[in-house]
């Protein structure tokens, strides 16, 4: 497969793009179970994870990741305080140019900056997640897992529950389900489901309605409780009320053995109850470790122009 | 598919046949009680391993088999124009304090002979590793020599030796092609 210098998002992989990282993400998997985890592809190579929102999970996956592929690893917490102006994030740019990284791995609240930044840059860069635009590395991992529990994927109905509007994980995770040939349901608070969304996601008004549609999994997105100050609903306890996967239906489910997704991290008695997560068709485990194999080929993928 | 304009045929399905027994022979020359373990580079040193430990099989039973993806331990992949797709590395027994013969198609530079012995390694610590391959080709840049060799060949740096083994290529069949 051909390098690519950057990972920007989801919607600019071609099929055979997606199917290559998968691939190569299954013996990256495998060296798990091994007593040295550890290969050297990416030796003398230099990964700097800047982080402009808070993230402790994905920060960390990244990290093992890069470890596992033998890159030295750097994290430069910006601190949440600062306000980040543009103009000081091509300041940064220029802190990193002169460290000779060769990679970047980025998170920030606005959607478009690691696209700045990859233009100003000869490292490599990965997107960690952009404002409300696209998270691309938790979509190859859900895509990863996904495959792992069905095999072939076309045909295959997923349902995504939540805040789609403001869900960069939604848009990243409904790309490549639809790329991969599924079909896909939204549900959620009707103002948290675009009117602008795409053909392909078909919307349900109801729980119910949803689970008649007998969806093979479905994927709980995380309700920010940082953003709600808005009021795109009026409280929690009536999201996991109308949204959360209750006991009730949560019965329903396992009955019908659908496989439960989340990106974590969890609000428990939100998204959904305790009996959930420690149900056996939860992936939400197998989720974080694939997401560690899934970066590890994607750091081997990319080629950065520093060398 | 067959032998391409101006390729030589090295070896014919028979003759590899042939090579393959001597292969066989000369292990069992060297441990007539067995106590080895086989691992082969893919993609075609798979087979060759593969062929190789059937032929065995009578005199030292079932040698246990390993494959191994060297694609991450190679020097040259910051030059690479493609990405290798990586294989499963397959090696479901301890290699420690293990009699180990590897197995590969062709010898040439022996990077890819370094760059096994360092992935095996990460496996654990072997009594000995020998190495067998098909071809031998001459034209190393690193201080490897093999223990078992199928056929030795004289060639130059630019010629290009194809290997075809049917479990990969629907025939048998090794071509040179000079300076191509």
């Amino acid at each position: 497969m051909e390098p690519r210098k950057d990972l920007l998002d989801i919607a600019s992989l071609s099929l055979e793009e997606i199917e290559f990282v998968l691939k190569t993400a299954g013996p990256f998997k495998e060296l798990f179970t091994k007593s040295i985890k550890k290969v050297p592809p990416l030796r003398g190579k230099t990964v700097l994870t800047l982080f402009y929102e808070p993230s402790t999970r994905t920060r960390s996956s990244f990290e093992i990741a890069a470890k596992r592929v033998s890159a030295d690893v750097t994290n430069f917490t910006v601190g949440s305080s600062s306000v980040v102006k543009g103009e000081s994030v091509l300041d940064t740019i220029d802190t990193l140019q002169a460290m000779k990284c060769d990679y970047v791995v980025v998170r920030h609240a606005a959607a478009g900056v690691p696209n700045m930044i990859s233009k100003h840059t000869k490292a490599s860069v990965v997107n960690a997640g952009d404002g409300f635009h696209a998270h691309p590395t938790q979509a190859l991992l859900d895509a990863f897992t996904l495959r792992e529990t069905f095999g072939d994927l076309a045909g295959k109905k997923i349902l995504i529950v939540g805040d789609i509007l403001h869900s960069r994980v939604a848009r990243s995770v409904g790309q490549i389900c639809e790329k991969l040939g599924m079909e896909i349901g939204v549900l959620g608070p009707g103002s948290l489901i675009p009117q602008a969304r795409p053909k392909f996601m078909r919307k349900f008004y109801t729980y119910d309605e949803a689970l008649g549609w007998k969806p093979d999994a479905i994927y709980l997105l995380r309700v920010q409780l940082e953003r709600q100050n808005d009021q795109f609903f009026p409280s929690l306890n009536e999201y996991h009320k109308i949204y959360g996967l209750t006991e009730e239906r949560f019965r329903q489910v396992e009955g019908e053995g659908t496989w439960v997704l989340h990106p974590g991290p969890v609000n428990r008695g939100v998204e959904l109850g305790d009996d959930v997560m420690t149900y056996e068709r939860t992936l939400i485990n197998q989720q974080v470790e694939n997401g560690i194999a899934v970066r590890m080929a994607v750091l081997y993928w990319l080629q950065p122009e520093t060398n | 598919m067959g032998s391409e304009p101006d390729s030589q045929v090295l070896l014919q399905a028979g003759d590899i046949a042939n090579k393959m027994r001597r292969l066989a022979l000369q292990i069992l020359e060297q441990h007539p009680k067995g106590d080895l373990q086989f691992v082969g580079i893919h993609s075609r040193g798979v087979i060759v391993g593969e062929r190789v430990r059937e032929l065995l099989k009578d005199d030292l039973g079932d040698i246990p088999y390993g494959t191994l993806d060297i694609s991450l331990y190679r020097d040259d992949l910051d030059d690479m124009g493609n990405m290798p797709t990586l294989k499963s590395s397959d090696i479901p027994f301890s290699i420690d304090d293990a009699h180990i013969i590897l197995f590969d198609d062709v010898l040439f530079t022996g990077r890819t002979i370094k760059a096994a012995i360092d992935a095996l390694t990460d496996y654990g610590r072997p009594r000995s590793v020998e190495l067998a391959v098909l071809i031998d080709r001459g034209n190393r840049e690193l201080p490897i020599a093999p223990d078992y060799v199928g056929l030795d060949v004289t060639t130059s740096k630019q010629d290009y030796v194809r290997v075809r083994l049917r479990e990969h290529d629907d025939e048998d069949g090794i071509y040179l092609t000079k300076n191509p």
